[in-house]
């Protein structure tokens, strides 16, 4: 052990402001680069969307199906996967290199409300699966709603009409 | 006996008889699995749920630390514990299996230091002779609660850490064989103005240094006392600005060991951990099974483990507070040392 010396351990108190500090730590972190995850939103969205894309041609070319009436079975398709990978545990996997690029498409939303019905089965179907289904789901078909509803009023009062 | 401001002094110098440690399998991977009790292969452990999982981790630690201190369970006069689930559910129930007087104690990843130092307390006041510290931690049931499900595709940020699944007991006792605690510094909350609950090491490394400040102040010591001064779960970011803020103040950290449990506990480098480890558990086995077999071979003679605990709840952040932090020190030495 260390001999014992005048004014041993009286270090000044840690004193910091917190908008002082708040810089002090942010040249600490890690950056996040924003060009790398563009890039991989961008092909991994590409992706799914280029795997949507074959879907619906199989389904066109098989079964005789329009585009319009093959849209729905498509969809249906992508959710059936993505919900498949994420009981698999991969979902999670996938989108911590993919970032917006497995979020944003409806492999996403599937994930989402399969995700919190798995993790809340434990609390029974209705209080557990059905109350928390549309935990994270919930606000992408409020604000979907929203943004509707206005899209709606423009259409309305200003006559502009889709194609 | 206080010392300085906020410093226990434990004149009969409580003694660890044993402890146990459980761990899942992220843990079992990483450079410590050796040093644990008891490693479980699957995360689920075949439970019904995340919870029952995170409980059986608390029940297994317990088991393990009353049989390697060679007593009986009822010889247990008071367990001290807490965990990170709402109402502390995982301690609750484990205690009542247990059948032991509970004293249930909420530090979040401070929890560890927090209970041994009031087991020591509890021991060295003449109001035990035998108390046993634990807690626990489960990577699912930290998601389910204060994020996402586990299964939900959401890209975590570098300075994100990744809860440690296990459990760590101790056994104190008024003597026996094994390390003792010699002195508890029992921290105070320091909140910086960091609100993001993805980068708890910047917020909790102010804590963790006011706290290691104070100790040297309250006792005199200085870094080069200790083998080894190790902080809770820091992890790469809070770890790198707590060297900074010693260099700062000009406490010379570099004549000890010092180090972080959540970089200990994971190869960082192979392991998709982010930033480094975290949760109750992180320190609690990281200290019970790694560092206490170094003090009983030898290695080490006396360190200091400074847990550092987020005190947020989803519902603080939700509305956009910042984080309350707090760091609670124990120094433990060799018994014969």
């Amino acid at each position: 052990m260390a001999t014992k010396t005048a004014g041993r351990g009286k270090f000044k108190p840690m004193s910091m402001s917190s908008k002082e500090y708040k810089t002090f730590a942010k040249q600490r972190e890690p950056s996040r680069s924003v060009l790398a995850n563009c890039v991989r939103a961008f092909v991994s969205g590409g992706l799914i969307c280029v795997l949507g894309q074959a879907i619906q041609n199989g389904y066109m070319s098989w079964m005789k199906l329009s585009s319009t009436q093959a849209a729905n079975p498509t969809v249906a398709t992508l959710i059936f996967i993505s919900v498949l990978l994420t009981c698999f545990g991969v979902y999670d996997k996938i989108a911590q290199w993919a970032g917006a690029g497995s979020a944003v498409p409806v492999t996403g939303f599937a994930n989402s409300m399969c995700s919190a019905a798995l993790e809340h089965r434990a609390e029974g179907l209705v209080l557990g699966v059905g109350g928390n289904m549309f935990k994270l789901a919930g606000s992408v078909i409020v604000y979907g709603t929203v943004a509707a509803f206005v899209i709606g009023l423009i259409h309305v009062i200003f006559g502009i009409r889709g194609h | 006996m206080l010392r300085g401001k906020q410093t226990w002094w434990f004149e009969s110098r409580p003694v660890i008889i044993g402890t146990g440690t459980v761990v899942g399998p992220d843990e079992g991977a990483g450079p410590l699995a050796a040093d644990f009790d008891l490693v479980h292969a699957e995360l689920d452990m075949n439970q019904k749920s995340w919870e029952k999982a995170e409980r059986l981790l608390l029940e297994q630690a317990s088991d393990f630390a009353i049989k390697n201190a060679g007593i009986r369970k009822e010889q247990v006069q008071f367990y001290v514990g807490g965990d990170l689930l709402n109402q502390l559910i995982s301690n609750s129930f484990t205690a009542r299996d247990l059948g032991l007087p509970y004293i249930g104690v909420f530090g979040a990843c401070s929890t560890s230091m927090l209970s041994l130092a009031l087991a020591a307390q509890l021991v060295d006041s003449g109001a035990a002779e035998y108390a046993m510290a634990g807690t626990c931690s489960h990577n699912c049931t930290a998601e389910k609660q204060f994020r996402y499900p586990t299964e939900y595709g959401s890209q975590k940020p570098p300075t994100a850490q990744y809860t440690v699944t296990g459990a760590g007991a101790a056994v104190v006792a008024a003597s026996g064989n094994g390390p003792v605690i010699t002195c508890a510094t029992i921290g105070k909350i320091v909140d910086l103005g960091i609100s993001d609950p993805f980068n708890m090491g910047a917020a909790m490394a102010p804590a963790a240094v006011d706290t290691i400040q104070t100790h040297f102040s309250d006792t005199g010591r200085v870094p080069a006392d200790y083998d080894m001064i190790v902080t809770g779960d820091l992890a790469t970011v809070g770890h790198r600005i707590a060297v900074d803020l010693f260099a700062r103040d000009g406490v010379p950290m570099q004549d000890t060991v010092f180090s972080d449990c959540g970089l200990m506990i994971y190869d960082i480098e192979r392991q998709k951990v982010q930033a480094g480890g975290s949760g109750c558990a992180c320190s609690a086995v990281v200290t019970y099974g790694h560092l206490m077999k170094r003090l009983r071979n030898g290695e080490l003679k006396r360190i200091l483990v400074v847990a550092t605990g987020a005190l947020l709840s989803p519902l603080s952040y939700q509305q956009g507070e910042t984080i309350p932090c707090i760091a609670h020190a124990v120094a433990i030495e060799r018994g014969d040392a």
